[in-house]
């Protein structure tokens, strides 16, 4: 029963410092522990892992040379997107150009493309990435210019007060941005709030994006703090329903072909054949390649790199070999190696044998314009020469979703049956 | 026996100390061979009338520590060991100590009824002694006053010591009719009425029912009320305690009595003694907290449900109140800056102006202004003092609307003011209230800053000279600068008006830490405190800076450390707890940004050998210090930190050891976590000592039961980092988590704090079953999880039954369903399947508002809709 003491807190901050660096602590401890157990629960789970990944791998045969070792290329670690996200300048624009995931040109149809792939159809438009962080949001192209800086309404993408989480976390978008309704179309999402979804499927990337997006009001019109609408594409299963839509369905942008996901495929960045491209004169405005002035050329045309030795080589990883050239002819037009050339694919066109490039009928034309920054992919050739010879045409893509759907119902009637 | 007995007791309070020391031996003896026979004789020796009173007041000292301890284990012993005695024997203490009250003597009544209320407080709750209510009641009638005083003082112990559901209605309805007539003016004997008064006090708690019946409230309060004209000081001033005490534990039914209440708590704080004073304005205090609370929770919508409706009491009292307020204002003593200890009317009127302000708002700014202006140019230091403490007052609490032009036009005179008024009260109290506008009202978040690029210059320029002032006012300043410097803080990267003087407020800093009158008025800590603040709020431009200032504070270490071989001191402490504290900021702000990191980081084993050589110390602060600037330090270096470990372990071992300071433990088993998550699989090789602590922590009955919670996390946080191998842990682990889920099941009944603390203690579990299950994710002994499923499940439907978890717990329990599922896969589908949470309780997560809560749920989602589609 002793009085109690009165006294209050005299000219004292309530919260001495040292109780504040203990909160602070406990804080970043809290954070620190989710961020470890979101980046444990984003990583591929054992249920998602179990299909993968080798049969996974469209027509292995045509393709060995071409699939990029998985192990090999360095995986940009959530590290990597941290420093990026800071880097500056010309260090920026490099390290970007090499940040998005592109697909194969389509030229065989995988396998189980009804049930392991998604397909939409792809904007027409810049490709680019768009990073948003620290009250701002900036967009990249390809070779990593900055296309626009702005505020928008992505996690952290404009300077006010009520964000919620801390403002260094970005979020980054792989999108299409479409000049004529001036909107970023989202194809893919790269890391959300500071969580890195590199390593996730596609599926959980699409699935994220879809609930994510338009939570922040990113797909409102835009506003003083949201410079450009944000859109979601509609993504389908590859079924017949799936394809058709993609193929036939009105979208609010011109479309640019069909892009085809592997559900199970992590983002991966430079050439993937586990995302493919195809397109017709239904879907596209730019089935064949044109020249310069915007003339499809009689015939087709090709930009290999020469390498040591002469070698004429695509852009992939491994390099094709498309041909070779002679010391005297370079010496006499000025080539050396790391050029970029351009030929012109003649009578005798491309021979395959096992799916492998035997012979090549190329003309020299000349360099290749100084904005290319790399020579053509294998796939883009093939693609090309498959348009002018015997295209993949959509009837092809649908009669391989029905016959497999039939395949599987027959594997269906046989177990009944049993 | 019983002689020797009292001559034990008097020799183990002889100034002889080998007398003492045998004497205290003989006691333990005593105590040790024959438990009841020594309690017996104490209270024998205690009831005795013919023994001295020095071996009473003994006898009756042992005996109630032989009953209660006050560390909560120790507590538990002595309870368990009373309850066990032989009953007759007890009864027949119990009626030695009832004896006591009628003793003659006063110490060894007011000794007795301590005791009695000790032993009340371990049967009561047992529901035994039930005749003991009874016979005190009996002695309050009839007896003689220094019985009735003695007898109403034990029932005052009585009702601090058991809770009052252990009391039936009747009882208590009998307790307050008593006390309330002891403390009646037609009580003569002034030592019982205060008594009386006293045990109210105690009894208020007691009182819900009759608080919630008019009449019985209204004979209350009216005895109260007039208690608080007794003409005695003490009983005066006992009767504004009971007031203080109503005003929080019933103020939803103050309303009939506010009036009264102010017109006596005025006329107290004019004319009264001071101590009765202080209690008056304390009631108003103690109204502000309510109200300020109700508001709150109202949370700026006037429409939203509070528990308790606000009144609005001294919205109705304001222009009496603050006048009688503001008065006080001009009472100050001579000293009291100077004096840690001081309060006095002044401080404690200035004090419930600042809460009174924070209650109304806008309102009250009009009321004191005219004061202000009145006084603030006085040639009488109190009169200056008491408007600049005005204004200082009424800054927190108005729109910054309202505020910003007086500010605005006030910075000058205060500036100006802290330069060259010759008042060190004066200055103190400026600079004081120059840091409360720079809290209050500066800050990016502001529409209009009262600080702009053309008045920082001289407002640095001032608090740096000001830091020169006598220890109370440089105090001041570097608070000031504190707030300056915490206004930029979420100024992010952008270019600071702080960047052009930064090298200039760090030098002052440091230049104060280096006064030899530093450790008076707390300066020392408060420039630390400011360097601090300055280091976290500065950007890209001022890094550069702060990575300089890093090897002059590990200097600063260095030399403490070397000097501590000469001697050490409480002073050397505290200066290595500052200096750790302050590294600790540098490395937080430093590691950061992998630019700073990159520079900061050729420090790291200079400073890691630092802070190993505090631990060689024995101040808990400074452990505790160098302890979080680890955890900070590991988590800036990452893998690498293994190459501290060798050397650090035995540190951490001993702080998961430190069961007496608790709060180091604690900091130690975060800091366990940061070092996990830095090693990840590399931390393996210390594992086994760090579980083997970890879990005799958990099942010590000595460690503060704060620290549990954060082990079951940091079990989450070693089994996220070795995967796996936590395969070996798991045999103790999980039952402990199983038994710990099923006591924190359920709170039915618990008070808010339990409620808190069991949903801390889920929490913690929930981690840990997070971190178990990610960490076996992909892992070929993912199925050595399976058995434990089942009671996970249970776990999680149970606590979705109970419907009390707080979101924190939400969230990661829905985040522990999402991890199951994910790591068990198919093989828990059907289990999951047949939980409730895997339905009800995902839906309703998935449709919270809760950012956080929805996006583990979402994640669940997915995870389930995995494992059961196989």
């Amino acid at each position: 029963m002793a009085p109690h003491d009165l006294r209050r807190p005299f000219k004292r901050p309530l919260i001495s410092d040292q109780e504040k660096r203990r909160q602070q602590s406990l804080l970043r401890q809290a954070q620190n522990r989710r961020d470890a157990q979101n980046h444990a629960r984003f990583l591929a789970s054992t249920a998602l892992s179990l299909e993968q990944p080798h049969e996974l791998e469209p027509e292995p045969e045509l393709h060995d040379e071409l699939i990029p070792d998985s192990e090999a290329p360095e995986s940009p670690k959530e590290l990597d997107v941290v420093e990026a996200s800071k880097l500056k300048g010309a260090e920026a624009r490099k390290w970007f150009a090499k940040q998005l995931m592109h697909p194969e040109w389509m030229i065989d149809i995988p396998e189980n493309l009804s049930q392991d792939w998604f397909v939409f159809a792809r904007p027409s438009g810049k490709r680019c990435f768009v990073v948003s962080c620290n009250g701002t949001t900036i967009s990249r192209l390809r070779n990593g210019s900055i296309l626009h800086r702005f505020p928008s309404e992505l996690p952290n993408g404009a300077r006010r007060k009520d964000s919620s989480g801390p403002a260094q976390s970005y979020s980054i978008l792989d999108c299409i941005f479409h000049e004529v309704d001036q909107t970023y179309y989202v194809i893919d999402m790269v890391c959300w709030r500071g969580y890195s979804l590199y390593d996730c499927a596609a599926e959980f990337r699409f699935f994220w994006l879809n609930s994510k997006l338009a939570e922040t009001g990113a797909c409102e019109p835009p506003s003083h703090y949201h410079k450009y609408r944000f859109s979601l594409v509609p993504v389908y299963c590859c079924d017949q329903s799936g394809l058709c839509a993609a193929y036939t369905g009105s979208v609010p942008y011109v479309k640019d072909g069909l892009l085809f996901y592997n559900k199970h495929a992590h983002y991966q960045t430079g050439i993937t054949p586990l995302a493919l491209v195809w397109k017709d004169e239904n879907c596209s405005q730019y089935v064949m390649d044109t020249d310069s002035k915007g003339q499809v050329p009689n015939q087709q045309q090709v930009v290999l790199e020469l390498q040591e030795g002469g070698k004429l080589c695509t852009s992939d990883d491994p390099p094709v070999v498309f041909g070779c050239l002679d010391g005297g002819f370079m010496h006499e037009s000025e080539l050396h190696s790391g050029c970029l050339v351009r030929f012109a694919i003649g009578e005798g066109g491309l021979v395959l044998v096992d799916g492998k490039l035997e012979k090549a009928d190329l003309n020299y034309l000349g360099k290749a314009n100084r904005a290319r920054a790399s020579a053509d992919s294998f796939s883009k050739v093939m693609f090309q020469y498959s348009v002018r010879h015997s295209p993949l045409r959509i009837d092809d893509l649908l009669g391989s979703v029905n016959s497999a759907a039939d395949e599987s119902n027959k594997v269906c009637d046989i177990e009944m049956d049993g | 026996m019983a002689m020797e007995v009292t001559q034990i007791l008097l020799n183990a309070q002889a100034v002889d100390g080998a007398l003492r020391k045998q004497a205290e031996e003989n006691l333990k003896q005593f105590q040790e061979q024959n438990l009841p026979s020594f309690l017996y004789s104490l209270a024998g020796e205690l009831a005795n009338d013919e023994k001295p009173a020095e071996s009473r007041k003994l006898a009756g000292l042992i005996l109630k520590n032989a009953l209660d301890a006050k560390e909560q284990h120790r507590k538990i012993e002595l309870v368990q060991r009373w309850l066990s005695l032989d009953p007759t024997l007890k009864a027949q203490i119990k009626a030695l100590l009832l004896r006591t009250l009628s003793s003659p003597s006063v110490d060894a009544r007011s000794t007795v009824s301590q005791v009695i209320a000790k032993v009340a407080g371990i049967e009561l709750p047992h529901k035994q002694w039930p005749e003991l209510i009874g016979s005190l009641l009996s002695n309050v009638h009839q007896l003689p006053a220094p019985t009735r005083q003695a007898t109403l003082e034990t029932l005052g112990y009585i009702c601090e010591e058991v809770s009052p559901d252990v009391v039936d209605q009747d009882h208590v309805n009998k307790i307050l009719t008593a006390v309330v007539q002891g403390m009646n003016s037609t009580e003569e004997n002034n030592d019982v009425r205060l008594a009386a008064v006293r045990a109210l006090y105690n009894a208020l708690g007691f009182a819900q029912a009759n608080f919630s019946n008019d009449m019985e409230r209204d004979y209350i309060m009216r005895i109260v009320c007039e208690t608080t004209l007794s003409p005695d000081v003490k009983i005066r001033r006992a009767a504004f305690e009971c007031l203080v005490a109503i005003s929080s534990t019933y103020y939803e039914k103050l309303a009939p009595y506010i009036q009264d209440i102010f017109n006596i708590t005025a006329k107290a704080v004019k004319e009264d003694e001071e101590q009765v004073a202080l209690q008056a304005i304390e009631f108003w205090s103690s109204i502000c907290d309510e109200e300020i609370d109700i508001l709150e929770e109202y949370g700026g919508d006037f429409s939203a449900d509070s528990d308790i409706p606000c009144f609005y009491f001294i919205k109705q009292a304001l222009s009496f109140l603050v006048p009688m307020l503001l008065e006080t204002l001009l009472k100050q003593d001579e000293d009291q800056d100077q004096d840690e200890g001081a309060w006095n009317i002044a401080m404690a009127g200035g004090t419930c102006l600042g809460l009174v302000a924070r209650t109304v708002g806008d309102d009250i700014v009009p009321l004191v202004m005219p004061f202000i202006q009145e006084n603030i140019s006085k040639p009488d230091w109190r009169q200056r003092e008491a408007a600049t403490y005005a204004f200082g007052s009424i800054l927190e609490g108005p729109s910054p609307e309202k505020l910003e032009p007086l500010v605005t036009m006030a910075l000058n005179f205060m500036l100006t003011a802290l330069m060259k008024d010759p008042s060190n009260h004066v200055k103190d109290t400026t600079a004081w209230t120059l840091g409360r506008m720079f809290e209050f009202l500066h800050g990016t978040a502001l529409d209009t800053p009262i600080i702009t690029p053309a008045n920082c210059q001289q407002i640095v320029t001032v608090l740096i000279q000001s830091m020169k002032d006598v220890p109370n006012v440089a105090e001041k300043a570097c608070g000031a600068l504190y707030f300056l410097a915490q206004g930029y803080e979420d100024a992010g990267s952008a270019s600071s008006p702080l960047t052009p003087y930064f090298q200039d407020i760090v030098q002052a800093l440091l230049t104060v830490t280096h006064r030899e009158d530093a450790v008076e008025s707390r300066l020392r800590t408060a420039a630390y405190e400011a360097l601090n603040e300055v280091v976290r709020c500065s950007n890209d431009e001022t890094a550069p800076m702060v990575v300089q200032l890093a090897p002059l504070i590990m200097l600063e270490l260095h030399n403490t450390l070397e000097n501590q071989k000469v001697s050490s001191d409480e002073r050397q402490n505290e200066l290595q707890g500052l200096l750790c504290g302050c590294l600790q900021v540098i490395i937080q702000k430093l590691g950061s940004s992998e630019p700073t990191k990159y520079h900061f980081m050729q420090y790291a084993d200079q400073i890691m050998a630092l802070f190993l050589r505090v631990f060689a110390s024995r101040s808990a602060t400074a452990h505790e210090e160098a302890m979080l600037a680890i955890g900070a330090l590991a988590y800036a270096t990452g893998p690498d930190f293994a190459k501290y470990m060798t050397e650090f372990y035995k540190y951490l071992e001993m702080g998961l050891q430190n069961f007496e300071d608790y709060q180091v433990c604690a900091i130690t088993v975060g800091v366990v976590g940061d070092v996990c998550r830095a090693l990840e699989e590399k931390i393996l090789p210390y594992c086994d000592g760090i579980m083997t602590q970890l879990l005799k922590d958990l099942s010590s009955n000595q460690l503060h039961r704060s620290v549990k919670p954060p082990i079951f996390s940091c079990f989450g946080d070693i089994a996220l980092a070795i995967g796996e191998n936590f395969e070996k842990y798991l045999l103790y682990a999980m039952p402990m988590l199983q038994s710990a889920a099923e006591l924190s099941a359920h709170t039915s009944g618990a008070d808010d704090d339990m409620t808190e603390y069991t949903n801390s203690l889920r929490n913690g579990i929930l981690e840990a079953y997070s971190g178990i299950f990610q960490g076996f994710k992909g892992s070929p002994k993912t199925q050595l999880l399976m058995p434990y499923a089942p009671h996970v499940l249970q776990f999680l439907d149970s606590l979705y039954m109970e419907k009390d978890m707080d979101d924190v717990v939400t969230k990661t329990a829905i985040g522990v369903l999402g991890d199951l599922a994910d790591t068990l896969g198919s093989s828990a589908g059907p289990l999951i399947q047949q939980s409730v949470s895997s339905k009800d309780f995902l839906k309703e997560c998935l449709s919270s508002d809760d950012h956080l809560i929805k996006e583990s749920a979402e994640w669940a989602k997915l995870a389930i809709s995995r494992a059961i589609s196989f």
